[in-house]
């Protein structure tokens, strides 16, 4: 889906949302007040400096509007690929921006993600995956890698792939994979104002995709096995 | 129970495997491992793929004691695929990370050896380090400190490159090396005009311990033995950094400088020359010591601002 209509439809009482080389920032007027939003669009790849720029806006948002919530839109490509950002210790500028959002939620914002086209690895843990609720339009597209990259690196046939791909929603690229993980929380169809609606109402309680994850039978293990660790008791003596 | 003596002395951190490691950075005997192999938790994804499993996972957690006090202590295998970071792997570190919540130790430290998401459980591997940071960084705000230490063969890359820069402080050897996209992933994408990743003094000078620590990046460069990251560590350890609005600001402000002033470089030389090194080509070539001495001035200058 294209940005501007996407913020029509999400914020039909109006935005100021600026879009501006693949940055967007800026507020909407949503049902229960005034919402932050940030995010991504054209499938930018995270830099240094994107990084920076949304960890600006973060900031300012904490600085100057106490409680609001935050909604990103996702859609990037992935961390930016170059000898340049890495010299300059992109990882770092990423965990800027991580921090800066786990601060705004300490705080109290609310964090929501919706990926909106297209979600890759180091660029969405870098914000999208920050939210306490992640969001998906039907047709996005959640991956860190697609198959044919993952067969070539993994040395595995292609075939095998897409033969497990449909077994197992663990590799293949796709928001229902995602969403049985736990990863994404539920995906939203139009009226698209409501489902927002309904995500700033909803209570909400931490890190919750573990038990999402194993509730939708996607992910079976990580749930137990942090639990395992957490319960385990020390040796005496 | 015996002393942490000379005898611990003259291990090679970037030889060592995960559980040699934390043998010879904790206090003697003083480990305890969580889920350990007899435990038998692998991962269920790589056997459909026809791959081999391990019975850790490729991790190992536990408890145990430095310098007489209580940390919890975590230390990725990079033997193990890389020990890059499926289902399992990534819960035994969430959870680690979760039992420091609760359990409060002095510190929790990460040796960190990974490649970043496991490609063979890719999707279950980004999330679980999603919740590998939210975890780290919750234990942080408890007050509590968290430790990285990068070393070894694998270097620390993907996602737990942003893993490690969300740690209070890292401690790294010269052959350590940190970034989010590995010089081969850049190259296969991009070409080898971007990033020749056969170019092994190229890579060092671009992702390496010496590099890191000229930017600030990491707090500590130490020589590669178990025991000098064991120093450091203990030297480290007592100071938690509080992730406050003024501290992100200050971040903010410095990392916007630091694209600024090397925004344009395309080598560690060039940064190294832009921050005022007399002789940045030698830099690769001095021993720790000498280039700790040698760089003292600058590196301070990072760390402060």
């Amino acid at each position: 889906m294209k940005i501007e209509p996407l913020l029509n439809e999400l914020f039909p009482a109006g935005h100021s949302v600026s879009v501006r080389a693949g940055l967007l920032s800026g507020y909407g007027s949503a049902g229960p007040g005034q919402v932050a939003v940030l995010g991504t669009t054209d499938h930018l790849a995270v830099s240094a400096e994107v990084a920076l720029e949304l960890a600006c806006f973060v900031l300012n948002v904490v600085r100057e509007k106490p409680g609001v919530a935050i909604l990103m839109l996702v859609d990037t490509q992935g961390q930016k690929l170059s000898k340049a950002d890495e010299l300059l210790g992109l990882n770092g500028y990423l965990a800027h921006l991580v921090k800066c959002l786990d601060l705004a939620s300490r705080r109290g914002h609310r964090l929501i993600t919706l990926v909106y086209d297209e979600a890759v690895s180091g660029g969405f843990l870098s914000f999208g995956l920050m939210a306490d609720d992640i969001h998906a339009l039907a047709d996005a597209q959640i991956r860190v890698m697609n198959l044919p990259a993952m067969a070539r690196i993994t040395k595995l046939p292609l075939e095998t792939l897409q033969e497990l791909s449909v077994k197992s929603p663990s590799f293949a690229p796709g928001v229902d994979n995602f969403y049985k993980l736990g990863g994404v929380l539920s995906i939203w169809r139009p009226p698209l104002a409501d489902h927002l609606e309904a995500a700033l109402k909803r209570q909400t309680c931490g890190d919750h995709r573990r038990d999402d994850g194993m509730e939708r039978m996607g992910r079976k293990l990580a749930a137990r096995v942090s639990r395992l660790v957490v319960d385990a008791k020390p040796k005496t003596g | 129970m015996t002393d942490y003596s000379q005898q611990h002395r003259g291990h090679s951190y970037y030889e060592a495997n995960a559980r040699q490691r934390i043998a010879h950075l904790l206090d003697p005997e003083s480990f305890a491992e969580l889920l350990g192999p007899a435990d038998r938790l692998t991962s269920p994804h790589l056997e459909p793929l026809g791959q081999p499993c391990a019975f850790d996972d490729g991790i190992v957690i536990g408890r145990g004691r430095l310098d007489g006090r209580p940390v919890l202590v975590a230390s990725q295998e990079g033997g193990f695929m890389g020990g890059a970071v499926g289902e399992v792997h990534g819960a035994k570190l969430t959870g680690l990370l979760e039992l420091a919540q609760s359990e409060k130790p002095a510190g929790v430290i990460l040796m960190l050896e990974s490649g970043g998401v496991r490609l063979h459980e890719a999707n279950a591997g980004l999330i679980a380090i999603s919740e590998i940071i939210r975890a780290l960084l919750t234990v942080r705000e408890a007050g509590i400190p968290v430790l990285g230490l990068i070393g070894g063969a694998y270097g620390c890359f993907g996602g737990m490159g942003i893993v490690a820069r969300c740690c209070d402080s890292l401690i790294i050897n010269e052959e350590g090396r940190l970034g989010l996209s590995g010089p081969d992933v850049i190259e296969t994408t991009m070409g080898v005009e971007e990033f020749d990743a056969s170019d092994r003094a190229l890579v060092w000078r671009t992702v390496g311990g010496k590099h890191r620590y000229m930017l600030g990046e990491v707090q500590c460069l130490v020589e590669d033995d178990i025991a000098a990251f064991r120093a450091a560590v203990i030297k480290n350890i007592s100071m938690p950094i509080p992730l406050t609005l003024e501290a992100l600001e200050q971040e903010q402000l410095h990392l916007t400088r630091r694209l600024q002033d090397f925004g344009q470089c395309q080598d560690g030389i060039d940064v190294w020359q832009s921050m005022g090194i007399e002789a940045p080509a030698m830099l690769p070539l001095l021993n720790i010591r000498d280039f700790l001495e040698s760089v003292a001035a600058q590196a301070k200058a990072n760390y402060e601002d």
